[in-house]
């Protein structure tokens, strides 16, 4: 390890890469939240999406028992996983490709880096992948002096503006048709100066843009949506077709993948190739999906390298509950669904991986280093509502896990804050009935703040927060114990 | 890899699989049984008449357009027809295409044997193939870049337009009768539709960067 | 039927109407209702909160107390519902309590939130109220998502005699409550509540209904605070409304204690 953990690291120099903010959630999403053109982009987009899933899914008469399925599959992976992955390698390495280890991010960047320079290109195509966005890749490609190209649309649009992702499938889905426009006119050196907002223009616009990258790039780089460990079989699910602009034509292939994106067997894929589009982009299947095994012959990349990628994912596995974060296969229909990530947007969530499953996944992923740890406020980046369980296809009990980060950020507390304090004090009058009519005794003085007939605001912490936007009713002149006491004879 | 990290002994694959083992163990290894409840076939039959109206209704819903013709005699015709619709002048066809299929198309044929360049894919105007199974659920294709009339990959990529042909007999109602039907070792693409995005405000486009013209020919009886 | 009450602090400390109207409800309905007093608290805000060690010894209070004390329990509250079911025996077996686990497991199959233990339980939806007011109503989401208690709450609502019932845009969103969410990112909870009034208010409804006073307190706080002039009634509220006793909508936020 060459970097020295300094309490709050910075994103490039924590070996984990892109898992850590540096800021807490409510810090970030207040920002977001007084940004009127990302709360109006956020809103429609995730209304739009929400509404074509439900559709699909509407569709399939048997989508629970797809489900189901699906959350058994991955379970079963995790309890075979490196047993899996050996038989991955032998699969992979019996057809032709080279299988590589990394511990963490900059292991696995260093690899990469090293492969490309072998190939002695100084450009790279990249198909969209939450690994290499979580490794940080291209800014280690940039510092070795190799242009990473974003192909995505939408990673594009990203990579253009200088900007950072904020949802799995559609990394600029903060940005609506106009500011697209703006950034292509500001960013394409090439592009038709009379571009118009038109979605399909801008999609021609991409394409011409990268046309004559795609044809003469001799590097590609992917991440994986399933790898099926007894055939080798890697597929990559995409809708553009830069995808396969990147896995066909260049002579290398570099393909990065989290351990835990494997599968048993190739049939395994009939419940995933189900489950995924529809909960994804709300489509029956996407415009495409390519699936391949090591080298083929007169087809395709040459050289196939394929590194895998731990990176904290062993830490989430050592938990029984909370390795079901590992059963991702993001989708990203728990963001889709979810209010405060419809609100705040992906960006609050400091880590690459926002939403939900972000909120669970990355304080796991990096540990939780103590109080003072961003990743700490994650997992109360949630009202439970409960929408993301619902809406994940592998059926991931997102809530209990929040519940769990929340006790773990609890745990980490490495002094009593102000909140432990209270929550003891309660805790210790609910646990003891007289204590508890004492306390009520004490919230009925509350009746002189509210003589106006609702209470405005009350002095101490968490009160401003509330008393920010809400009333507060005074307590009532008979608690409950004294009506029934009163009326019931206290039987 | 050993040696990427200075200082430690042992290489990256023997520690991470060693704390996957660890974590593992630690966290449950015992495997759920995996209830298969969904239905694994679809409800018509492969290469029913009610199989290919659905996958009909699928492809033309993600806006490929749809030929129907009765049988093979009638393929060349409707290829003729469409190529020239396009003002399509050359079309790559994979080495194994039906010759039956071309008899009536004028258009110059660019056969894939030896290989064409990139270069050269990029400059003809369409490419004509087969197709290894179809999913009539989903609109999907799926070809498998080994069979003789689908081809290598790059040649229903790099044209901006893709003629397809599927016999009745390739169309599964579902995902997973389509599956058993493929070879997991060969490079295969699963085509639903001319390419797409939804990554501008999540509303489905077409015509991105692979063909953004799709035909499909369905051969077989109403 | 012997049915114990649990009252949830927050409804025997802050807002009685609920508990008071659900004791009513069921003695109408000629059944025996039981009000252990040791009752404290099920512990919700510490699980949600993170402080399962914590809650340890107020999930074992709750088991003591209610294990044999009837037949059945119901609660006013989906989310307090939702915690005795869903959280109890996780918070047991975390303290390593197999024992009380299973006692919590047992104590919870017996546990109903008040529109299942009317509908499934006692099999009545037309429980004989009357409530002629334009009433909405949000189904929160641990009665919801949680306990799954589907439309029973709106079958009860259906048969209420003079009661017009209108539907409420986006119904299944969250209102931003969430316990301590409301306090640790109040900011975000609040553009949450923002969009819940609107929909309430689109209604043209008197009175938003709920089957949890948690929720209840936060959207009837914000529409306090807007003075909006629409009150927020817990469902057993309504449910206990009759020709004979009318309850006027005697609103969680009203000054009228
Ligand atoms: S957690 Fe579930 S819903 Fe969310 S992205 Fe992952 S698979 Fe999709």
């Amino acid at each position: 390890m060459t970097t020295t953990d300094l309490g709050m690291p910075t994103v490039a120099s924590d070996p984990h890469g892109h898992l850590r903010g540096t800021e807490t959630f409510p810090v970030a999403a207040h920002r977001a939240l007084a940004d009127t053109q990302l709360r109006q982009n956020l809103g429609h987009a995730t209304r739009t999406i929400r509404a074509k899933r439900a559709a699909v899914v509407g569709e399939v008469d048997d989508w629970e028992e797809l489900r189901r399925a699906g959350e058994c599959l991955k379970a079963d992976v995790m309890a075979r996983l490196p047993e899996l992955l050996e038989q991955l390698e032998a699969s992979v390495t019996a057809r032709g490709g080279v299988v590589h280890w990394a511990r963490d991010a900059q292991e696995a960047n260093r690899i990469v880096v090293d492969l490309v320079r072998q190939t002695g290109a100084d450009e790279v195509v990249k198909v969209k992948s939450m690994a290499t966005q979580e490794t940080g890749l291209n800014e280690a490609l940039g510092e070795a002096g190799i242009a990473a190209l974003e192909t995505d649309l939408a990673e594009l649009i990203v990579q253009l503006s200088d900007d950072r992702p904020s949802h799995f499938l559609v990394p600029a889905i903060h940005r609506n048709r106009s500011e697209i426009r703006d950034i292509f006119l500001r960013e394409m050196p090439d592009v038709d100066p009379d571009l118009t907002d038109e979605p399909r223009k801008l999609a021609m616009a991409a394409r011409a843009h990268l046309r004559r990258k795609f044809l003469s790039a001799t590097v590609g780089i992917s991440g994986v949506n399933f790898a099926v460990a007894d055939s080798g079989t890697i597929s990559v699910v995409e809708s553009e077709g830069n995808g396969r602009m990147c896995l066909t034509l260049p002579d290398t292939l570099i393909t990065v993948m989290g351990v835990e994106k494997i599968v048993p067997t190739w049939s395994d894929l009939e419940v995933f190739l189900q489950l995924l589009p529809r909960s994804s982009t709300g489509e029956r299947m996407n415009p495409y999906t390519s699936t391949w095994s090591g080298v083929t012959p007169g087809d395709g990349p040459q050289t196939f390298h394929l590194v895998l990628l731990d990176n904290g994912r062993s830490n989430v596995l050592a938990s029984p509950d909370g390795r079901q974060a590992l059963h991702c296969i993001r989708c990203s229909a728990c963001l889709n669904v979810c209010p405060v990530y419809e609100r705040a947007g992906g960006h609050a969530y400091g880590s690459i991986y926002p939403g939900p499953i972000g909120a669970v996944l990355s304080p796991q992923l990096t540990g939780i280093s103590g109080p003072d740890d961003v990743n700490a406020s994650l997992p109360y980046a949630s009202s439970l509502c409960g929408a993301c369980f619902d809406a994940c296809p592998v059926r991931i009990d997102i809530p209990h896990l929040l519940v769990q980060q929340r006790a773990a950020a609890i745990d980490a507390h490495t002094r009593p804050t102000a909140q432990d304090v209270a929550m003891r004090a309660a805790a210790a009058a609910m646990a003891t009935p007289g204590r508890f009519s004492l306390a009520e005794r004490v919230v009925k003085l509350g009746r002189l703040l509210g003589r106006s007939g609702r209470i405005r605001s009350v002095p101490g912490p968490g009160a401003a927060a509330w008393f920010g936007a809400r009333d507060m009713p005074p307590p009532p002149a008979e608690t409950f114990r004294e009506w029934w006491a009163r009326t019931r004879g206290g039987s | 890899m050993v040696g990427a990290h200075p200082g430690r002994l042992v290489s990256a694959r023997e520690e991470v699989l060693a704390r996957l083992r660890a974590a593992r163990d630690a966290g449950g290894a015992t495997s759920p049984d995996v209830p298969r409840e969904y239905r694994r076939t679809g409800s018509h039959p492969p290469g029913s008449a009610a199989a290919v109206a659905r996958l009909d209704e699928t492809l033309t819903d993600y806006r490929a357009t749809v030929h129907r013709v009765a049988d093979e005699d009638g393929v060349s015709a409707v290829i003729a027809r469409v190529l020239e619709d396009a003002g399509a002048t050359t079309f790559v066809a994979p080495p194994g295409l039906p010759a039956r299929w071309l008899a009536e198309v004028t258009a110059r044929v660019r056969p894939d044997a030896p290989p064409l360049p990139v270069a050269e894919l990029d400059r003809v105007d369409a490419v004509v193939t087969g197709a290894a199974v179809a999913i009539a659920d989903t609109g999907t294709f799926v070809l498998d870049a080994r069979a003789p009339d689908q081809g290598r990959r790059a040649i229903t990529l790099v044209p901006d337009h893709h003629v397809c042909v599927l016999r009745a007999d390739a169309v599964v109602s579902s995902v997973p009768e389509a599956l058993a039907r493929l070879d997991p070792d060969g490079p295969l693409t699963f085509v639903s539709g001319p390419s797409a995005t939804s990554d501008i405000e999540l509303d489905r486009v077409e015509g991105v960067h692979g063909p953004r013209r799709l035909d499909v020919v369905l051969v077989g009886p109403r | 039927m012997r049915i114990a009450l649990v009252a949830t602090c927050l409804g025997d400390a802050m807002f009685p109407q609920a508990p008071r109207a659900t004791v009513e409800l069921l003695e109408r309905l000629g059944h025996e209702v039981v009000f252990p007093a040791e009752q404290t608290c099920c512990g919700q805000a510490h699980v949600n909160t993170g402080y399962l060690d914590m809650a340890l010894p107020l999930v074992r209070h709750h088991v003591d107390v209610f294990t044999g004390a009837a037949d059945v329990v119901v609660a006013p509250s989906g989310s307090c519902v939702g915690c005795v079911r869903h959280q109890h025996a996780m918070v047991a077996r975390r303290g390593g309590d197999e024992g009380l686990a299973r006692a919590a497991e047992d104590l919870a199959g017996r546990t109903y939130e008040l529109s299942e233990l009317l509908v499934d339980v006692l099999g009545v939806t037309d429980v004989g109220a009357y409530y002629p007011h334009r009433v909405t109503y949000h189904p929160t989401c641990h009665s919801l998502r949680m306990l799954r208690v589907g439309d029973k709450p709106l079958r009860l609502l259906r048969a209420v005699r003079g009661l017009t019932l209108t539907e409420l845009p986006d119904a299944e969103v969250c209102c931003g409550f969430g316990g301590t969410f409301a306090v640790k990112n109040a900011e975000t909870s609040t553009a949450m509540l923002a969009d819940k009034m609107a929909n309430v208010l689109s209604t043209h409804a008197e009175v938003c209904t709920a089957g949890d006073t948690s929720c209840l307190m936060h959207i009837g706080g914000g529409l306090s605070r807007l003075r909006s002039g629409v009150r927020t009634v817990h469902l057993a509220e309504i449910l206990a409304s009759t020709e004979d006793a009318p309850r006027v909508p005697d609103a969680i936020m009203s000054e009228a204690r």
